[in-house]
């Protein structure tokens, strides 16, 4: 059945409330199951041994002393993963990267793995591998790694999008190049002209739950993989390519997660387990250490930007020119290319460039990071209006409302915008109490905007109404923020019944069709829009089931309220069926009810951040403490609003621990030198206010609730906002991230130093 | 089958560079065979991910999407997020 996924306005019963979650007593009583938390008969514990060296030529693997240790069972190396990728490029390269193929191209790429009856044998097993290797040089920072002498990591790629094309191999893997109009004209139309560049360090997701997952591969080609993911459909697609294995016959089950952030969005280890459990013939446990999460699992970009912003005095921006350079790890990615979709979003610039420079470093494969790459283009971006407006003499927020983009705006990547709410949280930043606050001695105020987008895809959803009228509902998309508690309100709003009648489950790849990754903010968006449709499609049935009962036309039956209603002068005498008493005769009526729907959902909207922050710099240390800070944010609709404030706080942390302490530190030797929480500090309860939120609600016409994503927007504004808030205390500008101490305090030196 | 104008994401470079061309499709599956008829190097756009948008409303996959006259067509690369 075609449904319409258009918004219409309606007063709401249970959408918008904050019921309780459905989730919320396993995780606080240690019941809820996470990636490591299962076993199975005859398990086996599967450990990886990775390349000590960030490029080296791997010329011998010698696993037979290992072999030889009781309790062994299995030693895979790239040898037992053959490639079955076909010529695709970007197959071929997750591939590589679970199990290196002759080279290691990071520190912390796996080189081979074990399985064996316990912990100990297995480590100690992991000793026994000799790996002959030859050094390579390396290289593992992004402007290094562009230069015409730097060690070429990959001798067949050669730049696309450079004319004419390159006649010798890179590490440069693609030039981008967006924008319109003409930014020479622009910038001669301009007053004041600022030209900046900025650097950002790379982070980590730095979700608490380390990747794990149980893997049972059988003789008869069927296999099953218990797995922390955001996506349990894609890693089915993704093993079974590389396994050889039947999709239909790999049934992927999704953990609890603890933490994603894109991080669990790609296969890491997952296809190693599964190769190591065909070779036993036994389940094989992976669970990766948290040195081997930080050496050898998805971080983000680390950048180099350069932007040049002309403005008049009146605050209109005649140009703007970002030049951007991403790091993706060992293995091309198009990061870079989202930097220049995202860069200038938040405005309308009449003559705009943005080029964007990806490229290949020894450093573990880059995976996405909430509003990936977004967050670098912005700090750069945001820190130079601040500058702009500070020239002009104008208020920032002013200088952003100047120029802000509204419906109608093109957007740098090409469309036209439709209703969007940039504007709309930026006058909202304005009017706050926030912005009228007295700041004390060393603190400072900094305002900062954020984009990115939303999508939607293919989406699955089975309702099932029980014979006492309480509902399962089964849907595709992992929960990673709180989406079973919502699409749960989302059937019970429908059907027009108690939140507390409907369970939510996030189904099995067996049990459902094909549903896409939940990245993107699409969960809700997405698995929203499929839950109204089959809520939709199980009223049908409901409502035939009802006509039966009466002996009506279905034509005089209307669903109102969780109820049906005969209608018309023949039957409006009859006392309504509520949805138990149908359920209850469904047996006798035609058999169970049930509704489904699956869609690719389309239509997803564009979601706006702006925020502000105050922070407080220590002249003596150098140390910011974020002492105030506040979060709005474009929801199109708050299902819940609790999760919504808790997705605005969430990535706001994240973010500001981005901008003030954490970064990846690689040594003159390539090598990972801060592979753990006590070295990599991402904040902390002590480190953070109270993080106040406000949720604007501007509907998606693409919607029927007008749901837009709010999971990853808010990532965006911080590094911009805490720069600008540090500019503000300090006077200084700071242009590299994070603004940790060390460099906070160097720039204050400068700045005494005259 | 309707006529339209499609732009082009400057980050494209099909036939001449990124100025739009006027194809004749009805629907995202007829657009893409009219523009690889024309531009047979699109397939490398095509296999690395393009999304289109039509009246500023982005498709990813669904290439059964009706393309309404008179709309404002552009092609896009592929977004995906963390």
């Amino acid at each position: 059945m075609t449904h319409d996924n258009s918004y219409v306005e309606k007063d709401y019963k249970v959408v918008g409330s904050r019921v309780k979650r459905p989730d919320g007593v396993d995780k606080v009583t240690g019941k809820a199951r996470y990636g490591a938390d299962v076993s199975a008969p005859g398990g086996l514990v599967g450990r990886v041994l990775r390349s000590p060296h960030p490029h080296a030529q791997i010329l011998k693997i010698n696993t037979a002393k290992a072999e030889k240790l009781p309790g062994v069972k299995a030693i895979i190396t790239s040898a037992d993963l053959p490639d079955l990728t076909d010529g695709d490029q970007g197959m071929a390269h997750i591939l590589e990267n679970c199990m290196a193929r002759g080279r290691a191209l990071y520190d912390g790429h796996a080189v081979a793995a074990v399985a064996a009856v316990d912990e100990q044998t297995a480590a100690k097993a992991l000793k026994l591998i000799d790996v002959k290797y030859k050094k390579l040089p390396h290289v593992t920072d992004v402007d290094e790694a562009m230069q015409p002498d730097a060690p070429v990591l990959h001798e067949n790629m050669f730049t696309r999008g450079v004319e004419p094309a390159p006649t010798k191999p890179s590490n440069i893997s693609a030039r981008t190049q967006m924008g319109y109009g003409d930014v020479d004209a622009g910038f001669a139309e301009a007053d004041v002209i600022v030209e900046r560049s900025y650097k950002t360090e790379q982070t980590h997701q730095g979700y608490i739950e380390p990747h794990a997952c149980l893997a049972s591969v059988n003789p008869d080609g069927t296999a099953e993989l218990w797995v922390t993911t955001q996506g349990h459909f894609t890693f089915r697609n993704v093993c079974s390519k590389l396994l050889g294995l039947e999709i239909a016959k790999l049934k992927v089950t999704s953990s609890e997660i603890g933490g994603g952030f894109g991080g669990k969005t790609h296969v890491w280890a997952e296809p190693v387990a599964l190769a190591l459990s065909r070779k036993a013939n036994r389940p094989v446990k992976l669970v990766m250490s948290r040195d081997e999460v930080f050496r050898a699992s998805g971080p983000t970009s680390s950048t180099s930007i350069d932007i040049k912003m002309g403005a008049r005095k009146d605050g209109t921006i005649t140009a703007a020119v970002a030049e951007m350079r991403y790091q993706g790890g060992a293995f091309p990615g198009t990061w870079a290319m989202l930097g220049c979709m995202t860069a200038f979003a938040c405005y309308s610039i009449k003559n705009n460039r943005s080029i964007g420079w990806d490229v290949v470093v020894n450093r573990p494969k880059v995976a996405a990071y909430r509003a990936p790459s977004a967050p670098m283009a912005a700090f750069a971006v945001e820190s130079t209006i601040d500058v702009i407006a500070k020239e002009i003499g104008m208020s920032a927020i002013d200088v952003r409302l100047k120029n802000v983009a509204r419906e109608g705006t093109q957007a740098p990547y090409g469309p036209t915008y439709g209703p969007i709410g940039i504007e709309n949280t930026l006058e909202a930043v304005k009017s706050h109490p926030h912005m009228r606050a007295k700041l004390k001695k060393n603190q400072g105020r900094g305002v900062a905007c954020g984009f990115w987008f939303n999508i939607g895809g293919q989406t699955c959803v089975d309702l099932n109404i029980g014979i006492d009228g309480t509902v399962n509902l089964n849907v595709g998309t992992v929960d990673v923020g709180g989406a079973r508690s919502s699409m749960a309100m989302i059937a019970a709003e429908e059907l027009g019944i108690a939140y507390d009648d409907v369970k939510a489950n996030i189904g099995d790849t067996a049990s459902l069709g094909h549903n896409d990754t939940t990245e993107g903010s699409r969960g809700t968006f997405s698995s929203g829009m499929a839950t109204i449709f089959a809520a939709r499609d199980a009223i049908g049935v409901l409502k035939q089931r009802a006509a039966t009962m009466w002996g009506i036309p279905l034509d005089d039956v209307e669903w109102q309220g969780g109820e049906a209603i005969a209608t018309g002068d023949m039957h409006s005498n009859l006392p309504a069926l509520t949805l138990k008493e149908i359920a209850a005769k469904s047996g006798r009526t035609g058999g169970p009810i049930a509704g489904h729907n699956e869609v690719v959902a389309d239509g997803a909207g564009m979601g706006f951040a702006s925020h502000i922050c105050d922070v407080e710099v220590d002249p003596e240390t150098g140390r910011s403490q974020i002492v105030r800070y506040t979060v709005v944010q474009d929801a199109g609709k708050a299902i819940h609003p609790d999760y919504v404030e808790g997705q605005f706080q969430g990535a706001a942390a994240q973010g500001i621990g981005w901008a003030l302490n954490e970064e990846y530190i690689y040594g003159d030797d390539g090598r990972l030198q801060n592979a753990g929480f006590l070295d990599y500090r991402i904040p902390v309860c002590s480190d953070m206010p109270f993080i106040d939120t406000k949720i604007l609600e501007v509907p998606n016409p693409n919607h029927p609730y007008g749901i837009r994503g709010v999971g990853e927007t808010s990532i965006v504004p911080p590094l911009g906002a805490v720069g600008n808030a540090i500019a503000d205390a300090t006077g200084v500008r700071m242009t590299h991230a994070p603004m940790s101490p060390p460099r906070v305090l160097s720039a204050l030196d400068a700045r005494d130093a005259g | 089958m309707l006529g339209m104008q499609v732009s082009f994401s400057s980050m494209f470079r099909v036939g001449d560079g990124p100025e739009p061309i006027n194809v004749q499709a009805a629907s995202i599956e007829e657009l893409m065979q009219a523009l690889l008829l024309r531009y047979p190097d699109l397939q490398t756009h095509i296999d690395q991910g393009v999304a289109v948008s039509i009246n500023g409303q982005i498709f990813r996959d669904d290439w059964t999407v009706a393309i309404p006259a008179d709309a404002e067509v552009y092609l896009i690369p592929r977004i995906e997020g963390g």
